[in-house]
């Protein structure tokens, strides 16, 4: 491999972890919050509403049945209003996280139905107000699944993020098509496979770590 | 008069006026869950120190009832009166400060699986917003009291079914609370736990002068501690007294049949060959306690009506220091005369005599 592809290789390593890091937090910051109303507004929940519940979840459910290269096209004028232009990394950000926020809470959603029902109870037999339920009880109890939640949504997003190529954003799935591909440089496309397999694999090591640190309930 | 008038009646004469000694009133409770009726007018009252067992059949009513204590469970119709205050029409913001005199033991234990021991005991303090060092504190405290100090800073899957209680018991008296109420807090836990769970809360009753409302399906647990027990059925408290006068003289066959496990009861063998007309034998059920069962009862009843009897079956057992006893016993069947003595004898004595029947053959 030639030094100017080397170099271009680890550009695209660094646009692919721009952009998986950047949206995957945009989707925690989002989508945690978006799955606890998810929980607390339904049926029976701390904060029971029907109607809001449905909303939400209809939304969630639009965003989450568009295909994401579809997404990518669709939402070039938000891109355009929040960045300031359509094409490159911080554009494909845009989307990313608009795809990865609905399906990552509807992920957190799982993990914050399955706490026992018991312990809302008990919280509230204590005293404790809904902010107490969900500080204290409802995120904590939640947390393995809720950070094993976000490793699947961080490794789906460099996935994903292959396809931003599609606006000009660069990264590894790019430079696959590209330069391994379209110019029969095999070479690269080699390294960008061994590269994402040791980026997946190391994101899933570190979250596997964490969720096991974290689990107390076994 | 219907039942229905009746019931009404017992209600209302049930209804004392609130004394400073009473923690909890109910009057009137009712609560239905579409057709059904949890709860179908229930009054009930739990003094100021003592323990009050409530105990009944699965779905009778037990759990809608203790959750109405603290506004878990709303009540359609009736009054809730927590240390003489109305509570049953508070909103939830209302409501927290009073869970908070109120401590609760559930049969799940129900511990935060993510939290440390000391800082599942700790929580109720954090819900009221008690500095760190001050919530420490208490909670070493109460894990002494409960015996788990070695375990303060393990996570609670690494417990025994027992420990987990005992967490659970810490955690309720976190608040100081003025009442604890037990929700089949022995349930899930084998005999002896139990019992260790059940000497641990009875001391903390003594100790600590608390209030303790539990529920349970089991009459042991009612006799190891409970000062009185109040019956519910379909409902409605049936039957409520000390517990040694209700274990020894059931007025409901519900009752009868909750005490069945504990109390003697004539061997099925025997049972099945009662017949109502004539025989050899006459089986008699005596029923004694308090001051009658101290006496020398049988000896009496052989110098003063002379003539055979032999024991059958039976026991006296200690309930709150009073014993409680129930004897089987079998007369000659051929001399009415002879029988009807025994019995004017034992009635004269407060034993509470029954036929049961006769058998063809000594058995």
């Amino acid at each position: 491999m030639s030094p100017i592809l080397f170099e271009l290789l680890l550009r695209s390593i660094w646009e692919t972890i721009l952009m998986t890091g950047a949206s995957g937090l945009v989707s925690l910051v989002f989508g945690l919050p978006l799955g606890l109303a998810l929980v607390a507004t339904d049926r029976g929940g701390i904060a029971e509403n029907l109607w809001v519940n449905r909303i939400l979840g209809a939304i969630i459910n639009g965003f989450r049945s568009v295909p994401f290269i579809i997404l990518l096209v669709a939402l070039i004028p938000v891109t355009r209003l929040i960045v300031g232009t359509s094409i490159g990394t911080w554009a494909a950000i845009v989307p990313l996280s608009i795809a990865a926020t609905p399906y990552y809470a509807r992920i957190a959603e799982v993990s914050l139905r399955e706490v026992d029902l018991g312990l809302i109870e008990a919280a509230r037999a204590m005293g404790g107000n809904r902010w107490t339920i969900i500080r204290e009880v409802l995120v904590p109890e939640a947390l393995p699944g809720i950070v094993a939640g976000f490793t699947v949504t961080l490794v789906t997003l460099v996935g994903a993020s292959a396809m931003a190529g599609a606006i000009g954003a660069g990264g590894l799935g790019d430079l696959a098509i590209r330069y391994g591909y379209q110019r029969f440089e095999t070479s690269v496309m080699v390294a960008v496979v061994v590269v994402l397999i040791v980026l997946v694999c190391g994101i899933q090591w570190i979250g596997d770590r964490l969720v096991a640190r974290l689990d107390h309930r076994a | 008069m219907n039942q229905h008038v009746t019931a009404e009646l017992a209600d209302q004469v049930r209804i004392q006026p609130t004394g400073p000694d009473d923690v909890v009133r109910l009057v009137g409770l009712k609560r239905r869950f579409g057709a059904t009726a949890a709860l179908d007018g229930v009054s009930l009252t739990v003094r100021k120190g003592e323990i009050l067992g409530l105990i009944g059949r699965s779905g009778a009513g037990k759990s809608t009832l203790i959750r109405c204590l603290n506004g878990l469970e709303r009540s359609d119709s009736g009054e809730v009166f927590i240390e003489g205050r109305e509570i049953s029409r508070l909103n939830e913001r209302e409501l927290r400060p009073l869970r908070r005199r109120i401590g609760m033991v559930f049969q799940h234990f129900n511990l935060l699986s993510a939290k440390t021991v000391e800082d599942n005991v700790a929580l109720p303090l954090k819900i009221e917003g008690r500095p760190r060092a001050e919530r420490m504190a208490r909670a070493a405290e109460l894990l002494q009291l409960v015996g788990l100090s070695e375990k303060a800073k393990a996570y609670p899957a690494s417990l025994s079914g027992g420990q987990k209680q005992r967490v659970g018991i810490a955690r309720a008296l976190a608040a100081s609370p003025a009442l604890l109420l037990s929700d089949e807090a022995t349930s899930a836990l084998d005999p002896e736990t139990t019992r260790s769970i059940l000497a641990l809360l009875k001391d903390i009753n003594s100790r600590l002068g608390l209030t303790i409302l539990l529920i349970t399906h089991e009459m042991e647990v009612i006799r190891s501690i409970a000062d009185r027990v109040a019956v519910i059925d379909a409902g409605r408290i049936v039957e409520e007294g000390a517990v040694w006068q209700v274990f020894s003289n059931p007025k409901s066959t519900i009752t009868s049949s909750l005490l069945g496990g504990i109390r003697p009861q004539l061997p099925p063998e025997i049972a099945s060959q009662l017949a109502a007309g004539a025989g050899s034998e006459t089986i008699l059920r005596i029923d004694v306690a308090g001051e009658a069962a101290r006496r020398p009862l049988l000896s009496e009843l052989g110098a003063s009506v002379p003539g055979p009897f032999r024991l059958v079956h039976g026991g006296i057992d200690h309930v709150q220091q009073q014993p409680v006893g129930t004897l089987f016993v079998a007369l000659p069947g051929s001399d009415a005369a002879h029988l009807a003595a025994a019995i004017a004898f034992l009635k004269d004595r407060d034993a509470r005599v029954e036929v049961l029947g006769h058998v063809a053959d000594p058995v």
